[in-house]
Order: C-alpha cells, then sequence, then structure tokens
C-alpha cells in the first residue's frame, strides 16, 4: 500500500452500486461513537453523490440504534437482529454486513478502525472481494468519478497518503474514532428500516465468547475535554504523578507522547499521536513534549493548546495557544494549586446550591498535596 | 502440530526520513526489520513449541532482501522458513497479499497439515491489520484477532481459549482448531537469539516460493489483484493557528505564570467547572 502505482484503467460501470453506508458498531445495544461520527462524513459525500445515506445495524435488541441511526442522518437503516449477534463475532457479523452489501450495493462502506471495526472490515472485504483502505481521517468524494478518496497520515505523519479503490465496490475504508466531530442528532428525522433475517444458527459458528470483562479505569482520551499530557521532559513515571495531580485538580485525563509511553514510565492507553490515539479536547495541556509530528497529528484540533517546556525552540510552541518556557516540575505544581484553590472558592460560594457533577468526583482527593 | 507464523519485513520507521521535493521515502539507508509485532508472533509460536512439541514454519512475502528477515526468525527457534516471492507480487496491496499468504499455507498444510497461523496485529509500515482477517476468511478458519493472552490450548481437541483486547474490554473467546491469532505486545516478551540458533541461522537457507510454484490466478496477485492504489502522497497543509501567546517569565516566577494562564484559561470558557466570567464590555 506504500508503493506508487500508475494505474490508466476505464472505471467499470458501477451504476447499479449506490449509497453512503456506514457500519453502525455496538456493544450490549451502545453505539460506538465513531458510528455516528462517520454518520456525520456520509451525509454530504451523499448529498454530493445524489444518493442516500445508509447504516448497518448487526446485533441483537438493537432496533433503537437503528432509530438513532435515522437520528445522527440515515435515510434507510439495514438491521439485522438475531440472538446469534448478541456478542461481537467476526464471522455471523461479517456474513451479514457482506450479505447486506451483495444485496443492497452500496457504492461506499465505512467502518470504525476500532479493534472490532477492523477485525470486521477485514473479513468483509475479503467475502466481497473488495478494497478497504485502512485507519482514514479525511474523507471526500470526487463527484465526476464518484471516488471515495480516503487519506490517512503516513510515515509517522509527516505525510497524507491517499487511497482509491477504482474497479471494486463498495469502497470500503477503515476511519479513525476521534476525528470527525459527533453530530447533533435530529429526532424529527425520519427513514426507513429494512430488517434482514441472519440465516444462521449458533451451530454455525466456531467461536464463543464465555467471559467480557469491561475495562476497569479506562482512559477515556478520546471524549476527555481536558488532557494533561506529559512527555520526554517528564523524566520518569513519578514526574506522571505530577501531572496527574493536575488532572485531577481540572477534572481531565492523563495523556502522554510516544517517548514516554516506550520508555515505560506510563502505559500505552495514554498515548496521544500517531501511533497512539486521536484527541481534539477543549483543552490540552502539553509538558515537556517537544511536538514531533508523530504527536502533533493526534492533538493538533484542540481547541485550547497550552505547551510548557524548557526549551524555547521546540516545535510544540508553533502550535500552542499559550506557551510556557520553563521547568514543569515548579510551573505544573503551581497550576495545580491555584486551581484547587479557586475550585475551592467556587465550591464555598455554591455551598447552598448543588455542587456541579465534574467537581464533586474530582475535589481535591485526600492524598498528594505534599 | 505445525504453527505458521507469518512476518512482514518493514523499514524502521522511527528512522525514516521524507524527500521533501518528492514526497517519498528516502529508502537508502533505512536499516529493515522484522516487523515488531510479528517478533511476538514468533515468540508465542516458539512457547508453545517448547510446551506441546512440534513445528514452527515462519512465512513472508516480499523482495529477495527479506531472507534477513526469515533468517533472523531462524535464530529465534522456528524450524523452517518459506518465502513468498515473485516479481508479480509487487505493489500488492492486504486483498492481494492475503491471497498469496493463504495459497502458500494451502501448501503447507500439504507437508503437515497446518493447526495454528499466528501474525502480528499490524504492521508498522502499513498499520492496516487487514492481511490476519483476509487469511483466515480465505481458509475459512476463526480469526481471534488482538489477542493478549493464549489461555489454554488443546491441539488433541482441537479447541483454543484466547483473551482478546475488544472494544471496551477483555473478552475471552473459546475456538475450534485450526484458526489465525493476531498478537501485539501484550502477549509476551520476545527472547534474543540463541547462540545456536543464530549459527543455524547462518547456514539456513528459506526456501522461495513464486507465483508458478504456488499455482496462482494472475488477476489476483500484485498491482493486477490489488483494488486500493495510493492515488498520491501529499505534505498536509498546516492548520493555521494564531501565533502563541508566551507567557512570560515562567522560568523565574512560576507562581505568577501559572496565574496568568488561569486567567486566560477562565476567559476562554475551557474549565466548564468555573463559571463564565463576567464578560468585558463588548
Amino acid at each position: 500500500m506504500t508503493e506508487r502505482a500508475p494505474v490508466a484503467e476505464q472505471i467499470p460501470d458501477f451504476s447499479d452500486y449506490r449509497g453512503v453506508w456506514v457500519n453502525v458498531q455496538q456493544r450490549d445495544g451502545v453505539a460506538a461513537p465513531v458510528s455516528w461520527q462517520l454518520l456525520g462524513q456520509a451525509v454530504p459525500m451523499a448529498r454530493e453523490l445524489e444518493v442516500e445515506v445508509g447504516a448497518i445495524v448487526v446485533g441483537y435488541r438493537v432496533r433503537h440504534l437503528a432509530e438513532q441511526a435515522i437520528h445522527y442522518g440515515a435515510d434507510v437503516v439495514y438491521l439485522v437482529d438475531d440472538p446469534v449477534l448478541e456478542r461481537y463475532r467476526t464471522q455471523p457479523y461479517a456474513e451479514a454486513v457482506a450479505r447486506l452489501i451483495q444485496r443492497y450495493k452500496p457504492e461506499i462502506l465505512l467502518f470504525g478502525s476500532t479493534n472490532d471495526g477492523r477485525d470486521l472490515a477485514g473479513a468483509v472485504a475479503t467475502i466481497v472481494k473488495t478494497g478497504l483502505a485502512a485507519d482514514a481521517t479525511q474523507l471526500s468524494i470526487d463527484r465526476e468519478t464518484r471516488l471515495l478518496n480516503a487519506s490517512r497520515p503516513d510515515f509517522g505523519g509527516k505525510l497524507m497518503s491517499t487511497i482509491l479503490c477504482k474497479r471494486h465496490r463498495p469502497q470500503m475504508a477503515t476511519c479513525r474514532p476521534g476525528v470527525f466531530p459527533t453530530p447533533a442528532p435530529d429526532p424529527t428525522r425520519t427513514g426507513r428500516i429494512v430488517e434482514e433475517p441472519l440465516g444462521l444458527s449458533e451451530d454455525d459458528i466456531p467461536t464463543k465468547v464465555v467471559a467480557f470483562l469491561p475495562e476497569e479505569r479506562r482512559v477515556d482520551l478520546a471524549s476527555a475535554r481536558i488532557i494533561v499530557s506529559g512527555g520526554r521532559g517528564v523524566g520518569g513515571p513519578q514526574g506522571f504523578e505530577v501531572l496527574r495531580e493536575l488532572a485531577e485538580a481540572l477534572g481531565g485525563v492523563v495523556g502522554a507522547s510516544r517517548v514516554a509511553v516506550n520508555a515505560g514510565w506510563i502505559s500505552y492507553e495514554h498515548q496521544v499521536g500517531q501511533t497512539g490515539q486521536t484527541v481534539r479536547p477543549r483543552l490540552y495541556i502539553a509538558c515537556g513534549i517537544s511536538g514531533q509530528i508523530q504527536h502533533q497529528v493526534g492533538m493538533q484540533d484542540s481547541d485550547i493548546i497550552v505547551a510548557i517546556n524548557r526549551d524555547p525552540n521546540a516545535p510544540i510552541f508553533r502550535l500552542a495557544t499559550y506557551g510556557l518556557v520553563g521547568d514543569l516540575f515548579e510551573i505544573v505544581p503551581a497550576l495545580t494549586r491555584r486551581v484547587r484553590e479557586l475550585r475551592q472558592r467556587l465550591s464555598q460560594q455554591r455551598d447552598v446550591g448543588p455542587t456541579p457533577r465534574s467537581a464533586a468526583s474530582t475535589a481535591v482527593g485526600g492524598n498528594g498535596t505534599g | 502440530m505445525h504453527t505458521v507464523v507469518c512476518i512482514k519485513q518493514v523499514p524502521d520507521t522511527s528512522e525514516v526520513r521524507i524527500d521533501p521535493k518528492t514526497n517519498t521515502m528516502i529508502r537508502g539507508g533505512v536499516p529493515s526489520i522484522i516487523n515488531p509485532d510479528d517478533r511476538h508472533a514468533i515468540e508465542a509460536a516458539v512457547t508453545l513449541k517448547e510446551q506441546f512439541g512440534g513445528r514452527v514454519t515462519i512465512l513472508s512475502m516480499g523482495p529477495p532482501q527479506a531472507i534477513a528477515a526469515l533468517k533472523e526468525a531462524i535464530s529465534l527457534g522456528a524450524d523452517e522458513a518459506v518465502l513468498c516471492s515473485d516479481r508479480g507480487f509487487a505493489a500488492a496491496d492486504t486483498l492481494a497479499t492475503s491471497y498469496v499468504l493463504w495459497a502458500a499455507i494451502l501448501k503447507l498444510s500439504e507437508e503437515e497439515p497446518v493447526d495454528l497461523v499466528l501474525c502480528g496485529k499490524q504492521a508498522i509500515d502499513g498499520d492496516t491489520g487487514q492481511v490476519p482477517p483476509g487469511i483466515a476468511t480465505r481458509l475459512g478458519w476463526p480469526q481471534l484477532t488482538y489477542v493478549r493472552r493464549i489461555q489454554e490450548i488443546d491441539f488433541a481437541r482441537r479447541y483454543i481459549r484466547v483473551e482478546r483486547i475488544a472494544d471496551g474490554g477483555i473478552e475471552v473467546l473459546e475456538s475450534r482448531l485450526p484458526a489465525v491469532v493476531t498478537v501485539g505486545r501484550e502477549i509476551n516478551e520476545p527472547r534474543y537469539a540463541s547462540l545456536p540458533g543464530m549459527l543455524r541461522a547462518a547456514r539456513y537457507q528459506p526456501r522461495i516460493w513464486d507465483r508458478n510454484f504456488l499455482d496462482l490466478d494472475p488477476e489476483q496477485i500484485g498491482l493486477r489483484g490489488s483494488p486500493t492504489i495510493v492515488s498520491k502522497v501529499w505534505a498536509p497543509p498546516r492548520r493555521q493557528r494564531p501565533p502563541v501567546i508566551l507567557i512570560p517569565d515562567a522560568d523565574r516566577d512560576p507562581d505568577a505564570a501559572a496565574a496568568r494562564l488561569l486567567d486566560y484559561l477562565l476567559k476562554d470558557g475551557v474549565l466548564e467547572w468555573a463559571p463564565a466570567p463576567v464578560p468585558a464590555a463588548e
């Protein structure tokens, strides 16, 4: 996929393939946010192609998700609802999606590039023998050729590559969660729900999910509103304690650069960047992060970026809204102290009224003031 | 029992440089390595062999220089190695790649039935993770992706139970064998090559299979067999941001700098637990 290839072939006649579809990923009847993010992208693309927006909902007792998909922009929802589909498993899900493709022929189909989404999309593309672009972060339509341009950062984020699928349909792509904004649902929207049978029984499935252990203390970077992130300058796992205190005081979570994760100072689930997660919080505080391209691609869409770094020439300052050149081990604790004071003042003022949710859960913890 | 490990030789992307004029990778001088996740797959296979006996075959598709990666895998404890190499395989995308590897696994199964295929969960030069599902789907075998632990495996009963990193948690999956399992760095700590391993690798010559040997359909290999193409590689325009507001004296008076920063953040309204400041007269 990294080779450049001149292809001068004609695009075959695909006029029987119409519609821009999104696979709605769900677990226990709750949709993954990336599903709605992708519907937000599908709507303008379908308008450009003058076709309908389709959504695929596969699962058990998931009719409510079909209705939600309509609120988020689907004109038609293809629903496969069967007890066999209670838990995600590759084979029955892939067969259900492949059958919908073969029957209703969408020209474009998008998946979230989560573990389950990639697992599914890779199997579906092989069944229907079509092209699958991986981990797209930009989507656009060439109206004349009706081709999907699925683009993604490559080479550690230094460049973008645009992937095309000219000779096969549907054009499929997995797309990065958190890159596209989640649209506002419109509960007045209406659409059609087309129900399809699965046609498989439990005996046909070679795998069984015997247990599911939800992540206990999930680091939810993707939906965090405030992220305090550390890099090489944090110096070690103890350094991250200082950041954790600030994150707690602010009601945010801790992120990290690849350098810090590779050094073993903090676990991979905290990693922001090309090989970690893409985030777009309201506030991103980068502490001791120089700001390599590979990190930037994961956080450049944050609303406000604060850079705290000793090196005034660090690239992060070219991205930052506010810059502080200095020692993070002096600045961050000072900021933590001031945030705590402010919150204490605010909660005293509000003694009569209810404490806001976020304040209640993150107010000064018992320890860690030393 | 027979385990096949699919590996890929990749450029060490931490050292990749880009030619700013042509927007292409400068390949010269970039070291080639075994894809990091694939090392964990090799380690998992060798560990299973130590426990249960049997044979580990390394399988790769690539140009002749990938022989170096296969020999390294031999030094890590694998028994045999096969490289699928043919000019006609060039520019293959994931669909065309899984076609060749599928055919090679069928060929290997003729020598000794394959019980398990292990792969790294994705390659650092493509980050797609699509080849293992392609192989599993073509074989009609279950795919168990993003596995962090093999809890139990019983080759006689053709049974495997794994912990899989699923969306939102860990799932415990039971499956029949043969199956395709993909792993990442969570599963083990790869060993270093042993001295006997290195000696064996130095003498070892992997078998090389081409499209004729594998009896492949020319329409399904290489560029022709690849539905996706990279149409262009471009430098992303940098998002226009206003110049940074530098808060002065953060090194000399960090406390005052912190106070000023907090004022800015309150004014920007990004601290949602704080009341919006009284707006100045517009």
